[in-house]
């Protein structure tokens, strides 16, 4: 059985637990430079306001409606994720991090055991040791989960945040259910198609000829469609590009002691999470490297740790996004260590185009003219001049963020004080 | 001698964190038969950390609790997964703000109970909004 567990409205509920009198209330959080809203309480949802709206030309619209706007505080989301995660492992050692706020437990030979209890247990256990709201989804495969989680989350009053697809009836129901272009890797492309030849839901795609899907949607969408039917199709660290966030995660065969070997893994992990968003054109805002030793070995020294990296702006260049993991591995790399385990994520997922809008609807002037240097030296000479520009970056560069709350787990003269 | 062999590194200023590792990538001469006997030193984390994941800090800012030995300044180590049953020092959220209180519950009502006797106690009835955010385990002072 697999079980994804997803953090609510992750960023939102981060600032909360240190804030919490925007408890239900509308809460946004601005991407880099203030630029964009990145993600949205429900509340905020509720009001319409859209992912990607610029900051500006809703300055209006938020101060009427009583909408509370945070800066991207990517230091504390990356400690609160790792809070999250290092709970979850405890549940199973067969541990996926998907993204920054969400993971896939994978339990073998747990069939006596009641999931959807346990799910209750990790719901309440993470709510109160981090404060952190999430939904547990269970289903016999991947993709299943996925709804199975979309239905805790949608029907919170009914599910108490946990719901697992694990009969025939439910599945069918569920499928039914949900719609097409919502199904886990299905892009916008292949939902027109879709829905071209009439499917609209999942069900329908699911009775859909192997051949048909094959031949339209690669192997990829014919595993999908096996996933989907029951049949797990697809495996743990089995990554299909999403937009919320991506990770490349791995376990070691054996440990790694070295820093120089964890180095060519970490700069390895952050290259393919370069690539991932460059395929959907996406860049990312920040990203956090973790490493962590061995949980289930008995002896040895334990350690767990990460570390944030805010970027200077919006990016997806293998080099740049490497070289900043490879200065977060240099923070937090132990010697002695037997590390069993280790990964990137990128935070603050935006598209490039959102991007572009951003930086060029920027106020300060400063970093108009160096974004378009650092644009035309990279169009120029080639990537590997993007170097030049990460120097200056860390010096002069400094970020937009009016709305910024306290590093309150990473900073001990941030945290929060108390009457 | 032939000057030309030398290389000369300029330091790399970008980093200013120190890089301990740099020592074992030195491997002229056989290495420390006392890199086998190293232990990681002392940490307070240690003693005062029991669950990591749940552990939060806080700053104290007026004189509340000073019967409790909580000053204005000191740390507070607060440990969330702790249960907060009667009597315990816990971290609450009440009315839109944070303040640090020992508990009194009984079975009718709660009580937040400041240790100095120039403040007064909060009942805490149906109109409050209390959050309990955690227990408090421990207090870090600066003598």
């Amino acid at each position: 059985m697999f079980v994804l567990v997803d953090c609510n409205n992750f960023y939102a509920s981060c600032e909360r637990v240190f804030q919490p009198k925007w408890e239900s209330k509308p809460v946004v959080i601005l991407s880099n430079n203030d630029g964009c809203v990145i993600a949205r309480s429900n509340e905020a949802k509720a009001l319409n306001i859209p992912m990607g709206a610029p900051a500006f030309k809703y300055k209006q619209q938020f101060k009427q409606q009583g909408v509370k706007v945070f800066s991207s505080n990517y230091p504390l989301y990356g400690d609160m994720s790792n809070r999250v995660m290092t709970i979850l492992e405890k549940y199973t050692p067969n541990l996926e991090i998907y993204s920054i706020d969400e993971a896939f437990l994978q339990f073998k030979g747990f069939d006596l055991f009641n999931l959807e209890q346990e799910g209750q247990r990790m719901r309440k256990q993470v709510r109160k040791w981090t404060g952190i709201p999430v939904s547990v989804g269970i289903a016999p495969t991947k993709a299943l989960a996925k709804i199975a989680n979309k239905i805790a989350k949608k029907f919170v009053n009914r599910t108490q945040g946990v719901y697992a697809i694990d009969t025939e009836k439910k599945r069918i129901k569920a499928l039914q259910w949900t719609k097409i272009g919502d199904v886990w890797g299905v892009g916008r492309k292949h939902k027109i198609r879709l829905e071209a030849i009439g499917v609209c839901n999942a069900l329908q795609f699911t009775q859909l000829p192997d051949a048909w899907v094959r031949k339209h949607m690669s192997v990829l969408g014919l595993r999908l469609k096996k996933d989907l039917s029951g049949v797990s199709s697809i495996q743990l660290e089995e990554i299909i590009p999403m937009k919320k966030g991506i990770a490349t995660t791995r376990s070691f065969e054996g440990t790694i002691t070295q820093f120089s070997d964890l180095e060519e893994r970490i700069s390895t992990f952050a290259t393919s999470c370069a690539e991932k968003m460059r395929k959907q054109r996406s860049s990312c805002n920040a990203l956090l490297v973790f490493v962590r030793s061995d949980p289930h070995k008995k002896g040895g020294f334990p350690y767990q740790n990460s570390c944030v990296l805010p970027l200077p702006y919006a990016t997806n260049s293998s080099i740049l996004l490497s070289k900043h993991a490879v200065t977060g591995l240099q923070k937090i790399f132990k010697k002695g260590v037997h590390y069993k385990k280790a990964g990137v994520m990128i935070m603050g997922l935006i598209p490039t185009e959102k991007r572009q809008l951003s930086i060029f609807q920027n106020n300060n002037n400063k970093h108009l003219t160096l974004m378009q240097s650092v644009d035309r030296i990279h169009k120029r000479f080639g990537p590997h001049r993007i170097k030049l520009a990460n120097q200056d970056l860390n010096r002069t560069w400094k970020m937009k963020q009016e709305h910024l709350s306290q590093r309150f787990t990473t900073e001990l003269n941030e945290i929060i004080t108390i009457k | 001698m032939k000057s030309e062999k030398l290389v000369f590194y300029r330091p790399n200023r970008e980093y200013h964190k120190k890089m301990h590792w740099v020592q074992e990538g030195i491997s002229a001469g056989f290495p420390s038969p006392a890199d086998d006997f190293k232990e990681l030193r002392i940490s307070i984390d240690q003693e005062v950390v029991s669950n990591e994941e749940a552990t939060f800090y806080a700053r104290v800012s007026g004189e509340s609790m000073q019967g409790a030995g909580l000053d204005d300044g000191d740390l507070l180590v607060i440990d969330r997964s702790l249960e907060p049953i009667d009597n315990k020092i816990a971290v609450c959220f009440i009315d839109g703000e944070f303040t640090v209180k020992r508990l009194k519950v009984t079975k009718d009502e709660v009580l937040l109970i400041p240790e100095n006797p120039k403040y007064q106690s909060i009942k805490v009835t149906e109109e409050n909004e209390l959050i309990i955010w955690g227990v408090v385990t421990y207090v870090v002072k600066k003598l």
